[in-house]
């Protein structure tokens, strides 16, 4: 049973100007039920203690750990050794900054895009008054709601995007999602004219090329691709609002989508 | 150096220093929060179980109010707790479960009809109202007499972090991500800031401040098995005492959870054992019930921690590599249950342990998972012994938990002091302003940059790696679940000749720039200060009370240690310096039986006068808490 995995990582420390990038082999004995949160603190506390990555809750709950493991963007805590080859080759997520080794900022890179889709419900916050009971919900919405709440902003799906790589400014499918969770909520009181400025070009959901890469890798299976067409089919119709009748828009709109019960 | 200047500057982005950020921003101040990691991946987010407030929404928690959430608390904390605090927490969360809701959280709703629920593995039939349909549900959780934890599936600290984190956004409070304060700014009397260290560049920065507010979280980390992330380890705690002014309370009040799964110690939860899983030992016999005949696996989370942990000593535990542990069996409540009722158990089997609960025993110990102590807080949320100090969340040492916190009140505790605490500072900062001592400054940089200067220089021949395990190792071994004088002995002499290793600590690599190593060297002295806080305390307490059990002195004794320890740390010092303070101004609830664990009091008698709510505290206590009534 016991393997001697030979593991490949990527190292450089853009703080130093004698580092250049490259890939650096460690050896490690397999243990039962190890994961690559172990082996590389194996690594780290046995053969390199520079060597830097990033973990927090080591349970794949806050998306701390996300980088390329043969290839495929993914949460390093929740992989098991036991189900990749021996030779197992870590790189750091594409896209974000390159903080070193295998860590990469993916913390402002969601600020950023939180800032620029205004990702806070938008209501009079001031209005709450705390002698009255909450406004009333239908759980099944806010089950719907909870499953887009559910991302960990890991990036795997923004490394894995075809736009995200090519252009800097792509607000990805994580992005996206989230625009369509405060879209879904009647606490925000957002129109559709107010989403389209924000995700209603090519930074958004325009700039999307529907190959989907970004749902295959998520590691919380958040239904990216259904997220994605509600909203461009969603603003698609709102720019050709003045050419269709108005009628016809709204009835399109959320034409068999979970949307269709709870907004017009 | 870069130095920073903000009107309230909090170490700590979780719930709890999110939640007082908010409330100084939507006041109009600048609020700056640090982080070791991006906000939203604090611990918090791991929190799945819930909130505790008495809404009484679901049929299960008819006829809840705050005056029984308030009852079940200070039995909880084993009448260790802090009355009065106990009790504006009780009062306050259900508006906070409102308020959090107006901005954003999905809280699961009633709805109307007849539902199926389980108790002790058995369904039953129950019909939840129409008048309350829509409005926040609550779900069952130990120690309570009614359904009163609010969630959002199994993800509710990280939906409450979600939206906190986007009022953070709402409101432009500033988030220093990937920084670690490392000493507070002080001058003897006022706290003034922070040295922070970036985590990008590994550069020392200063932030001064006009409050400061320790929001770090637990330390469990000073134990190896422990269901905390991996930053927990105490940071804020530690500035706090190393300021030498600033006392820490209670620090021997830890809990364990009896299922951390082994290696990676991810909690699964007491739902296993509710619905009729079974503990095991080598053999796969079931030992519980003969140390527990009546409630078995049922017991409470303290006795049946403590039973496996006295099985294992006994030679029956599973060698691991990873170390000993026994089994968790839930093998024969089949596949249906286990996929559907306890699916988060399931998937944390398969994808971590590589086991198959279907099919599979699942390997659990007790391991470490709340710190009731931390930094000792008036009610107001006050540091004691520097003004412009504040703390809040599982940092501080409010002290609504006493000896042993309630599941889903310790969430609720985050956003709750959050909140309240978030108010006193408006209140501190509209009534100051400060003068940023250039001198205080020169001083606490002066000694993180000398120590950083120490590390680097080749004389220190310890390794910060070995100190760790060990630290862990002695917690593990002697500061347990079940604790006795001569053990406790063993780990005070043991962790002092840590503490003194560690003063000649010395790196293996070189690293220019950010540098992970310099991290756990720097940390490292004072989280064996936080273990010395823990087993000196710990020995210096002849009872047991809550999570704290004496083998030697089993009985609850009101009449000498109602009381909380206060650990104080004298600069030059190898061991904490101890006092104590009453554990509540007065008793709403006077100490008697908790009505499960068993044990025997000594009573003591408490003068007349402390048995009820003071007068004057009432109407005080009435107008702060006005604008949330
Ligand atoms: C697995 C698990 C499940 C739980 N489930 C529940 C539950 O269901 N119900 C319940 O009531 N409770 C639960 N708890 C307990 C509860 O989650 C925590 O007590 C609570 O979330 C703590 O929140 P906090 O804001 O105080 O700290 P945290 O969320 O831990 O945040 C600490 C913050 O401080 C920062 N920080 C730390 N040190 C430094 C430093 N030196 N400098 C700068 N920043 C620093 C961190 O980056 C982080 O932002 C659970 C705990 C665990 C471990
Ligand atoms: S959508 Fe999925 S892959 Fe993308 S950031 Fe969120 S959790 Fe990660
Ligand atoms: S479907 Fe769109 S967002 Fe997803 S990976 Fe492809 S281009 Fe990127
Ligand atoms: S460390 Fe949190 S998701 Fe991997």
């Amino acid at each position: 049973m016991s393997r001697r995995l030979h593991i490949e990582v990527f190292r450089y420390n853009p703080l130093d100007p004698e580092s250049k990038p490259h890939m650096q082999s460690f050896y490690v004995n397999e243990y039962d039920s190890m994961t690559l949160f172990i082996a590389l603190n194996i690594i780290r506390d046995q053969h390199d203690p520079t060597l830097q990555f990033d973990f927090c809750c080591r349970a794949g709950i806050c998306g701390s750990c996300g980088m390329v493991i043969n290839g495929r963007p993914g949460l390093a805590c929740h992989t098991q050794t036991k189900d990749l080859p021996e030779h197992i080759v870590l790189h750091p997520l594409p896209v974000f900054k390159l903080i070193g080794d295998l860590s990469v900022d993916t913390g402002v890179w969601f600020r950023d895009a939180g800032t620029r889709i205004e990702a806070w419900v938008h209501n009079d916050h001031d209005s709450f008054d705390p002698t009255q009971e909450e406004a009333r919900m239908e759980n099944a919405l806010a089950n719907e709601i909870f499953e887009l709440d559910r991302c960990v902003e890991c990036g795997c799906c923004i490394a894995a995007c075809g736009t995200a790589r090519m252009r800097t400014d792509f607000l990805g499918a994580a992005s996206i999602a989230r625009v369509a969770r405060f879209y879904l909520d009647p606490r925000d009181e957002r129109n559709v004219e107010n989403y389209y400025e924000v995700i209603g070009n090519d930074q958004g959901v325009f700039g999307c090329m529907g190959l989907l890469a970004c749902e295959d890798v998520c590691p919380k299976h958040i239904p990216l691709q259904d997220q994605l067409g509600i909203m461009r089919r969603m603003l698609a119709l709102h720019s050709v609002k003045g050419i269709l009748p108005k009628a016809l828009i709204e009835k399109l709109a959320h034409k068999g989508c979970c949307h269709e019960n709870h907004k017009s | 150096m870069q130095i920073f200047y903000t009107d309230l500057l909090c170490i700590g982005a979780g719930l709890a220093g999110e939640r007082v950020a908010v409330e100084a921003a939507k006041a109009g101040f600048d609020a700056t929060c640090l982080s070791i990691v991006p906000p939203r991946r604090s611990h918090s987010s791991a929190a799945q179980g819930g909130m505790q407030a008495a809404l009484g929404n679901c049929v299960m928690g008819e006829g809840d109010s705050p005056d029984i959430h308030f009852e079940d608390t200070v039995k909880g904390s084993d009448w260790g707790c802090d009355q009065e605090v106990a009790r504006i927490f009780a009062d306050t969360a259900p508006i906070v479960m409102r308020e959090v809701a107006h901005w954003g959280v999905p809280w699961n709703r009633v709805e109307h009809g007849p539902a199926t629920y389980y108790k002790g593995g058995k369904p039953f039939e129950a019909a939840e109202s129409k008048e309350k349909h829509g409005l926040i549900h609550a779900r069952a959780f130990g120690g309570t007499a009614k359904w009163r934890t609010c969630y959002t599936a199994d993800g509710t600290g990280r939906s409450v972090l979600n939206t906190l984190d986007s009022m953070c956004l709402r409101y432009n409070v500033n988030i220093h991500d990937r920084t670690q304060a490392e000493a507070l700014i002080h001058d003897g009397e006022n706290c003034i800031g922070a040295i922070v260290r970036c985590l990008r560049t590994g550069e020392l920065m200063a932030y001064f401040a006009t409050a400061t507010l320790i929001a770090t979280g637990g330390y469990g980390r000073i134990y190896k098995a422990t269901t905390n992330a991996v930053i927990c380890d105490g940071g804020g705690q530690i500035a706090a005492l190393d300021t030498g002014i600033v006392p820490l309370g209670n620090m021997e009040a830890i809990q364990f959870h009896p299922t951390g799964t082994v290696p990676t110690d991810i909690l699964v939860t007491e739902g296993c054992r509710g619905d009729g899983g079974t503990l095991l030992d080598v053999n796969e016999y079931r030992f519980m019930p003969d140390y527990e005949p009546e409630k078995a696996e049922l017991a409470s989370r303290d006795v049946v921690s403590r039973r496996m942990q006295e099985h294992m000593a006994k030679g029956h535990g599973v060698k691991s590599p990873y170390g000993d542990h026994l089994w968790l069996d839930i093998r024969h409540l089949g596949e249906k249950h286990i996929t559907t009722k306890l699916r988060e158990v399931y998937d944390i089997c398969t994808s971590f342990l590589g086991v198959n609960p279907i099919s599979d025993l699942i390997p659990v110990r007790p391991t470490q998972h709340y710190s009731m102590g931390g930094v000792r807080t008036n009610k107001d949320g006050a540091a004691y012994g520097l003004s412009g100090l504040f703390s809040a969340g599982e940092a501080a040492c409010w002290d609504m938990h006493g000896f042993n916190r309630l599941g889903g009140n310790s969430l609720a505790e985050t956003v709750v002091a959050g909140r309240y605490v978030g108010k006193k500072v408006v209140e501190f900062l509209k009534g100051h302003s400060v003068d940023f001592k250039q001198s205080a400054l020169r001083d606490a940089h002066a000694k993180i940059e000398e120590r950083i200067k120490r590390l680097s220089g080749s004389s220190g021949k310890e390794s910060a790696i070995v100190l760790r395990d060990e630290m862990q190792d002695i917690m593990m071994d002697y500061v347990g679940i079940f604790r006795n004088g001569k053990d406790l002995q063993t780990a005070v002499d043991k962790l002092e000749e840590l503490h003194a290793r560690s003063m000649n600590i010395g790196l293996q690599g070189k690293a220019i720039g950010f540098n992970p190593e310099i991290s756990l060297a720097l940390r490292i002295p004072g989280m064996i200060k936080l273990a010395q806080c823990t087993a000196f305390g710990a020995l210096q307490r002849t009872e047991s009370r809550g999570a704290h059990t004496r083998e030697d002195h089993p009985e609850r004794n009101d009449k000498d240690w109602l009381n909380r320890t206060l650990a104080y740390w004298k600069d030059g010092d190898s061991l904490p310096t101890l006092k104590y303070e009453d554990a509540s101004p007065y008793f709403e609830i006077p100490p008697g039986e908790r009505g499960y664990g068993g044990g025997k009091i000594i009573h003591a008698d408490i003068p007349a006068e402390k048995l009820h709510v003071p007068e004057s505290n009432a109407s005080d206590n009435a107008a702060s808490a006005e604008d949330t009534k």
